[in-house]
């Protein structure tokens, strides 16, 4: 038996980065909010850095993976058929819990691939249209900068960037050596007072959730001010498909609450905020009589051209320290290699954020991996010369969309509830392949010039699927995509999709800034044309 | 945070785990540091170890069988050849013997202080970072934009 629940005017499934920016948008017209998460709130007080088994935990039951993290609210992924595994995080706040709160834009050119590169496809918005927006939601989100980057068009600083470091330093040096590009990162990390939140302490966990509140997860940023304004953020309630009825028109959304008691929500507008993953499985279980291959799918687009940003990890051992465990982890960036250059073996290119070291455990873990570190006697004086000694980078690779790149239905795997989890297929082209080469050979030269005395690479890193794009492209044509220039679904008038899914192309960047400013703007796009929302 | 009983592990299985962690990180009289095999650190692995558990009773299983069910008492020499066979052998088991043992035994107070820390969590007193150098940027400003136009 399925309990019905009073209709609201709007529900939205997720309660990550692109949902906590469009209810706060949204919550202006007075409207009924209702956001459904199958997740909880984390209090701040249990995140792993109030405890010394922080690294444990951080790798654990805060473990980016959620078929490594296993908590009840977690939905396993099939990801056997592919390089790259994903990462998540089910809770209020989403992804933005566990990111690292490095928040480059996209670039005006990415906007804009297949005219300028003649690859993949233009977005149907661009720079300038979304540009208000990225300023808006760096207001919002409280990012952290340094005016004057010559990789962006000007943009305005809310607040002192994080400090480089001695890691920074190092590696700024270096750059200045070869010549190339480095600045200091954009991040979502409060370096002052800033809206109710304290200032960074350099607790250096970002990415296992931050107990000073200083890093903005939507948790402490848009929802408490979305719920101001009276919108409904309902946890524990685990959505299994959209109902649509006779008119093509959703209806509202199915869901488990906390007690695994069925409910249906009614409403007039569904908006899907579940990540590149989340959303296109609910779309392909949300399957019937009137849409057989899926909702919102009748150009067979949903869940195709998944698209991950292949990482490569090269790291540097220095005799003088560097900065180790403390400090927010990703300190500075280059977007040196960014642009096509037709000189290179491949076309786009790919951005570097540049990381400090690791806790005790990591390096040991890492340096034993490496082969830095042995067992037995020579443990210790190999592990005194690994921790607090290293520094590094990661390159962020663009990921040209490929339709064999996929989220479907898996057969047999499913969540708590019985609903069929998603099932990757994913395959780094020759392209990617050549970029992440090159970037691994050309970290190895930054951190020659750096004075490193032994370098480690990893490429791909296999565990950081962090950026879930593509599935739900947006465009202006319903046969090449499943949104619209403003996030609605062609077939189903009123379905929205605002989260990362909606990605025409990947840019070499992290895509925080870029999906809230999206979901921003979409939701202004809501209110401008209230009127004629479904014609 | 879930934690594992003891017990959980047979006497035997202790024993070896016990050698294992030992030869993995032996004590140090340079340094002056217990080896992972100290009791209360072993104690802690032992506790801590829920998620890898079914690895762990692998490791113990397969390293005794290779040394014919007398591990814990062949020659420390000999331990170490059986060790290093099993880390060619079984990387998975050894990569999680490895974990737990580096998560337990760099959390200690003694480790701590001995490789430079205060013997505390990261919250909430936090740590200092050196500022930043902002005039080394000067010769990044000078080169000017480097993206491309294109609304």
């Amino acid at each position: 038996m399925v309990e019905v629940n009073e209709a609201v005017d709007v529900v939205i499934v997720g309660a990550g980065a692109s949902a906590a920016a469009f209810a706060w948008s949204l919550a202006e017209t007075g409207m009924r909010i209702l956001c459904v998460e199958q997740g909880d709130w984390v209090k701040a007080d249990s995140f792993p850095s109030v405890g010394r088994d922080w690294e444990e935990r951080a790798a654990t039951d805060f473990a980016i993976s959620p078929n490594v993290r296993r908590r009840p609210e977690d939905y396993p992924v099939n990801d056997a058929d592919s390089p790259i595994a994903v990462a998540n995080f089910n809770g209020v706040g989403g992804g933005t819990m566990l990111y690292a709160a490095h928040f480059p834009r996209l670039h005006p050119s990415d906007f804009r691939v297949k005219t300028l590169d003649g690859v993949a496809d233009d977005w149907p918005v661009d720079y300038a249209t979304l540009e208000p927006f990225f300023a808006l939601n760096d207001e919002k989100m409280g990012v952290s900068s340094l005016a004057g980057d010559p990789a962006y068009p000007p943009k305005p600083q809310v607040m002192p960037p994080i400090p480089m470091g001695r890691s920074g330093v190092t590696i700024g040096r270096a750059m200045n050596k070869l010549g190339w590009h480095w600045w200091p990162s954009d991040a979502a990390i409060t370096t002052q007072t800033y809206a109710g939140r304290a200032p960074c302490i350099n607790l250096g966990q970002c990415g296992s959730g931050c107990a000073q509140g200083a890093k903005a997860s939507t948790d402490v940023t848009y929802w408490p001010e979305a719920m101001r304004e009276r919108v409904e953020v309902r946890t524990h309630c685990r959505v299994s498909r959209v109902e649509t009825d006779e008119n093509n028109r959703a209806t509202g959304v199915y869901y488990y609450d906390g007690d695994n008691i069925e409910r249906f929500q009614p409403a007039e507008i569904v908006v899907m905020a579940s990540n590149g993953v989340g959303t296109p499985r609910l779309l392909l279980n949300s399957a019937s009589e009137r849409f057989p291959n899926g909702l919102a799918n009748s150009s067979g687009l949903v869940g195709k051209n998944l698209m991950l940003h292949p990482y490569a990890q090269v790291r540097g051992y220095f005799d003088e320290p560097m900065d180790g465990y403390r400090g927010p982890h990703i300190c500075t960036w280059s977007m040196q290699f960014y642009e096509t250059d037709p000189s290179r073996d491949f076309v786009r290119g790919y951005s570097y954020q540049f990381s400090r070291g690791h806790g005790p455990v990591t390096a040991a873990v890492n340096g034993m991996a490496d082969g830095l570190i042995p067992w037995g006697e020579g443990h210790h004086e190999a592990f005194r010369s690994v921790f607090d000694h290293s520094a590094g980078m990661v390159s962020i690779c663009e990921d040209l969309p490929e339709e064999i790149n996929s989220v479907t239905l898996d057969p047999d795997l499913r969540d708590s509830n019985g609903i069929p989890a998603p099932k990757l297929t994913y395959r780094l082209s020759e392209n990617t392949r050549r970029m992440l080469d090159h970037s691994v050979a050309r970290g190895r030269e930054i951190l020659t010039a750096a004075g490193a005395r032994h370098i480690t690479s990893r490429s791909p890193l296999p565990y950081a699927g962090w950026h879930l794009m593509g599935t739900a492209r947006m465009g202006t044509d319903p046969r090449r995509s499943v949104v619209n220039e403003w996030g609605r679904s062609h077939d189903v008038k009123n379905l929205f999709v605002i989260d990362g899914s909606v990605f025409v192309t990947s840019g070499g960047v992290n895509p925080t800034s870029t999906i809230q400013a999206l979901a921003l703007y979409f939701a202004d796009q809501v209110k401008s044309r209230i009127y004629d929302l479904f014609d | 945070m879930s934690t594992n009983d003891p017990d959980d592990f047979s006497a035997r299985e202790r024993d070896i785990l016990r050698i294992v962690v030992g030869h993995i990180i032996p004590a140090s009289a340079a340094y002056g540091l217990p080896g992972a095999d100290d009791g209360a650190i072993l104690a802690d692995i032992l506790r801590s170890a829920w998620r890898e558990g079914r690895k762990l009773h692998e490791a113990a299983a397969e390293i005794d069988a290779a040394s014919g069910g007398t591990f814990a008492t062949i020659p420390t020499g000999e331990q170490a050849t059986v060790l290093q066979r099993f880390r060619e052998q079984h990387p998975g088991l050894a990569r999680a013997c490895e974990v737990v043992t580096a998560r337990c035994y760099y959390r200690d107070g003694r480790v701590m202080r001995s490789i430079g820390m205060e013997v505390r969590p990261p919250f909430p007193l936090g740590f200092a970072v050196e500022p930043s150098e902002l005039d080394l940027l000067e010769p990044v400003r000078q080169r000017g934009k480097i993206y491309r136009d294109a609304n």
